[in-house]
């Protein structure tokens, strides 16, 4: 390991940035309806074979910082599964806009 | 920086919507396949995984699935585990307590668990958890005894963990229902400790 190298943006572990932010435990809104429906998405295109934990990760982990951090949860999980999703050709550019 | 609650932006949620038609149109997913898997994803809930921990506190042979093969022990309960990566289980004792993070992402079991609140997700938690375990669960309220070591496990992609909790004193002789009524997601995690009075209230 390079100590030199700064850590990924999603390894967040011990990160100095979050050292005196509190965690909130009672800031728990309900699961939303667009993040179910993300959710549903995400599981049936798994089952299908179209998506890997793996192509989801690398295309949540590689959104520009402002994006990882400033999106929602789901909204991340959307633009990475539109992501997988056009790289596989199974969506065009055009049918998104 | 805090990440509090936010609805998703109108452009996000149009976008899902025109994603979705896309692959309706080209026969890759049915409206009725993302209704079935919403239901499924919605009928997880702690209840499940607090069933398992009060079943090993009750039955040794359990238990000791429970360790060795969590994906058995749920699927034993009825839990679809397929597609989902192996659950692993982690024992509390008297001089170890463990605390379950994600500090990549948002690793969860969500087949035992349902759906992981807002704040296992948050950049705090993920960041404090391996730091400072003992100060975030103090924000939880929860204060282990002197001379209790904390061990924080990493979930990931690839491996997920729940916490089995110490069965609280004053509990002899209750039954598995009971026990499980104990038990909630804060404590799969590892947040919180189980104590015998929220089940009293709730058995009352």
């Amino acid at each position: 390991m390079d100590d030199a190298l700064p850590p990924a943006q999603h390894d967040l572990g011990g990160n100095p940035r979050f050292r005196c932010v509190p965690v909130e435990p009672d800031v728990d809104p309900p699961m939303d309806d667009f993040g179910k429906r993300v959710d549903a998405l995400r599981v049936v295109l798994r089952e299908k074979g179209l998506l890997t934990t793996d192509e989801q990760r690398l295309h949540i982990e590689g959104l520009p910082e402002r994006d990882y951090f400033g999106l929602t949860y789901y909204e991340k999980w959307l633009r990475s599964i539109t992501a997988v999703m056009l790289a596989k050709g199974q969506v065009t550019w055009d049918e998104l806009k | 920086m805090s990440t509090p609650y936010k609805a998703p932006s109108a452009e996000n949620i149009a976008l899902l919507e025109k994603l979705v038609a896309a692959l309706k149109r080209r026969g890759i997913v049915t409206e009725e396949e993302i209704a079935r898997r919403r239901e499924t994803a919605e009928r997880a809930s702690p209840e499940t995984g607090a069933r398992m921990v009060a079943r090993a506190w009750t039955d040794p042979a359990f238990r000791e699935l429970l360790l060795r093969d969590g994906t058995a022990a749920a699927e034993s309960f009825g839990v679809s585990m397929k597609g989902n990566p192996p659950l692993g289980v982690l024992e509390d004792t008297a001089e170890v307590h463990h605390l379950v993070v994600c500090t990549l992402c948002s690793c969860y079991p969500r087949a035992v668990i349902g759906y992981p609140p807002h704040w296992y997700k948050s950049a705090a938690y993920r960041a404090r958890a391996v730091r400072e375990p003992r100060a975030v669960l103090a924000e939880w309220g929860t204060v282990l005894p002197a001379g209790v070591q904390v061990r924080v496990v990493d979930s990931t992609a690839d491996y997920r963990w729940m916490v089995l909790p110490l069965r609280p004193e004053g509990t002899e002789g209750w039954s598995e229902e009971r026990l499980a009524s104990l038990v909630t997601r804060d404590h799969l995690v590892g947040v919180a400790l189980p104590g015998a009075t929220a089940g009293a209230a709730a058995a009352a």
